[in-house]
């Protein structure tokens, strides 16, 4: 019978399907972890007196309490302070005593999690991928099933390598067409998100396709499949395709010689079958896409740069009006409004939605020669150390500096605002990370979420700006 | 895990739609190593002015809603990150159920793990619920898990829907990482039919 992608890899890693009264047992084939989500799964295996079952299929970085400043004068990294010191090092040991690799603060592969493993070559076509952290959804732009999973979770794969889960409904969401200049992937997944708002994606995988995303390198794709849990789904794809391959092959952990060949000829086999039945179906045409920008305290809020604030005055939903009413007063927004023009106060470049290279690349490309606004603070925060030391080979850095933002080490900093990096309440930043919920940037922080270009247009003019505008000065 | 039990018990409604954990347990919060302290945080920033105090008019802090046990959010309770302080935080802050039109996927699966009941009830039920809340702080519910069943004061009961592992684990105490590790001979069965992926140890020589 025909199947989607999302069947053949979940068929794969079955080690036993759903009965009517277990849910399916899913062999999990890598394991990412983090300081945060971890600590409580590690005291619960010491508790029981058990072993990590395959620390050879387990990875740990650290990267979200982490400071996103160098060294000081003494050579130390200027870790916030002291609870999160011992995050660190509390998952140093783990990771020692349990035989786990760990890419440590300081160390040259350290990053955000979801930057390193397709960085590394670890994220491969096929694969089953779990992390406690939503935003694993993000490896599924190689055509691996990948999704987030809480702490009780994280012990059970460091335990067994092994998931209970009943099995989700499919989402076959079609963008065919072509990107007009200036419209990024970041705009896709915002429009997409908009459309089927913050819980229209629950309940199931998300598979997307289309000639829009064919023609996305494997970085705009990873920004896509970032946001799936923004719509509500757990896990995003895309098939593999030569685009993918090419990303792959070469990186360190990628077969190599005949175990290439053989690897590449099993991928192919993964995309969806012909004919193969989706529970539901969204469809976008990229040609109808401009630069995006949400306005209120959930991805789901988000419009065209050039529309207006929606008005709760027009909504008949009771509960819809309330939210919209309560997110435009914690923005600080007028119904009917234009955001273009909008003053902003931070721009925030980063996050694993959009800190890797060819996201720097496209910022610096745009910023070059130009000046950050009097007032406006940019920070710029590769997604891992790799990124950074690529972008400072291609001096990228000196561009950012130039003009005036910060350059920083690679970590989550201000998407969570966990280390230090965070707005001041009532502040308003463009940011190109996933979340723009109430206190996400900072407490009292106000969040337009965007695309790197939108965030660099932004930071130029210190206002909210469509960043066609700055394409077509760039070009005059 | 303690066996989950039948209650009846006050319930407080939070009907803001997509309330999403950074709310539940801001980020600020999640340096812990353990579970403690984690109830006071709960939502934290709606809760607390920025010198700690209390803001009266916020209906978790208002005495009469004090001792709650079920709490009642908008459409889409939990979205966002999958931070297990969430349930942690709202079982810290007294809750034993929580009850929604729907649920955030990985949310729910989360506080099945912990013994806290997400229950999803219809639209019309839900705004019944809210209303009652509302105009009584003291209304009470039953929540009878063995025969998935919510009463309300009226003596009404309402079906909610849970998947039988799920229902079976609470009801019995028992957590799933047993079962898994019973699994052994399966998953070493899997292992040996299956060739390793990636070897995070090793990178790939040429
Ligand atoms: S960058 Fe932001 S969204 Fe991504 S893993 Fe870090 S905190 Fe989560």
């Amino acid at each position: 019978m025909a199947q989607t992608l999302f069947e053949k890899v979940w068929n794969q890693h079955l080690v036993r399907p759903q009965t009517a009264d277990t849910p399916a047992v899913l062999y999990i084939d890598l394991h990412l972890i983090h300081e945060v989500t971890s600590p409580q799964a590690f005291t619960v295996l010491r508790e029981r007196g058990l072993k990590v079952r395959r620390p050879d299929r387990t990875l740990a970085t650290m990267d979200h309490s982490t400071p996103t400043t160098p060294r000081n004068a003494q050579g130390i990294i200027p870790v916030l302070d002291a609870q999160a010191v011992y995050q660190l090092d509390f998952l140093t040991r783990n990771c020692q005593e349990f035989g786990i690799p760990l890419y440590a603060l300081g160390t040259e592969n350290q990053g955000i999690v979801h930057v390193i493993g397709p960085e590394q070559g670890l994220t491969q076509p096929g694969m089953t991928i779990v992390c406690g952290d939503s935003h694993t959804s993000t490896h599924g732009a190689f055509g691996a099933l990948a999704f987030g999973i809480g702490t009780s979770e994280v012990g059970h794969v460091l335990a067994t390598q092994c998931l209970l889960q009943n099995k989700p409904q499919t989402m076959a969401i079609r963008v065919d067409g072509t990107l007009h200049e200036g419209v990024t992937a970041k705009d896709i997944i915002l429009a997409i998100i908009a459309k089927i708002g913050v819980g229209g994606g629950t309940g199931y995988v998300l598979e997307y396709m289309g000639s829009a995303i064919r023609n996305l390198s494997m970085e705009g794709r990873m920004t896509i499949c970032n946001m799936s849990i923004e719509g509500g789904a757990r896990a995003g794809m895309v098939a593999p395709d030569e685009t993918t391959f090419e990303y792959i092959a070469g990186r360190p952990f990628a077969p190599k010689g005949s175990a290439w060949d053989k690897a590449v000829s099993q991928w192919r086999a993964l995309p969806t079958d012909e004919g193969a039945v989706f529970d539901a179906e969204v469809v976008l045409n990229a040609d109808d896409l401009v630069p995006m920008i949400t306005y209120g305290t959930n991805p789901g809020m988000g419009m065209k740069i050039t529309d207006h604030v929606p008005n709760p005055a027009d909504l008949t939903d009771v509960s819809a009006k309330i939210a919209l009413d309560k997110a435009l007063n914690y923005m600080g927004l007028q119904p009917g409004q234009s955001l273009l023009g909008q003053p902003i106060n931070v721009v925030f470049v980063g996050s694993c939605t959009n800190s890797r290279i060819s996201d720097l690349r496209e910022a610096a490309k745009l910023i070059k020669g130009q000046k950050v606004a009097d007032g406006v603070r940019m920070m710029v925060v590769p997604g891992s150390q790799r990124v950074k030391a690529q972008a400072e080979a291609e001096g990228l850095h000196e561009i950012f500096r130039e003009a005036g933002a910060e350059w920083r080490e690679a970590g989550c900093s201000m998407c969570i605002a966990m280390n230090g990096d965070q707005l001041q309440p009532g502040e308003y930043a463009v940011s190109t990370s996933n979340r723009n919920f109430e206190g996400r940037q900072g407490k009292g922080g106000r969040t337009f979420l965007a695309s790197p270009l939108t965030a660099v247009a932004s930071a130029i003019n210190g206002v909210v700006t469509d960043p066609r505008l700055m394409i077509e000065r760039m070009k005059a | 895990m303690e066996k989950f039990q039948s209650f009846t018990g006050k319930i407080v409604a939070l009907p803001i739609n997509d309330i999403d954990t950074d709310q539940i347990i801001p980020a600020r919060y999640l340096k812990v190593t353990d579970k403690n302290g984690l109830g006071e945080a709960c939502f934290s920033d709606w809760r607390y002015n920025s010198d700690g105090s209390p803001k009266p008019d916020f209906v978790l802090n208002m005495p009469q809603h004090a001792g709650a046990q079920v709490l009642i959010g908008g459409h889409n309770f939990g979205c966002g990150s999958s931070r297990e302080h969430a349930p942690w935080a709202l079982m810290g802050a007294g809750f034993k159920a929580i009850i929604s039109t729907y649920f955030a996927d990985i949310f729910k699966n989360n506080a099945l793990k912990n013994g806290l009941l997400p229950i999803v009830v219809d639209d019309e039920t839900h705004k019944q619920l809210i209303s009652l809340a509302q105009e009584d702080p003291n209304t009470q519910i039953g929540v009878d898990l063995e025969a998935q069943q919510i009463t309300l004061p009226d003596g009404r009961k309402v079906t909610f829907p849970i998947d039988g592992f799920s229902k079976y684990c609470l009801l019995q105490g028992v957590d799933q990482m047993g079962f898994l590790l019973n699994l052994d001979p399966d998953i070493a069965e899997y292992e040996a039919r299956h060739p390793q992926r990636v070897n995070t140890l090793e990178p790939v020589e040429l």
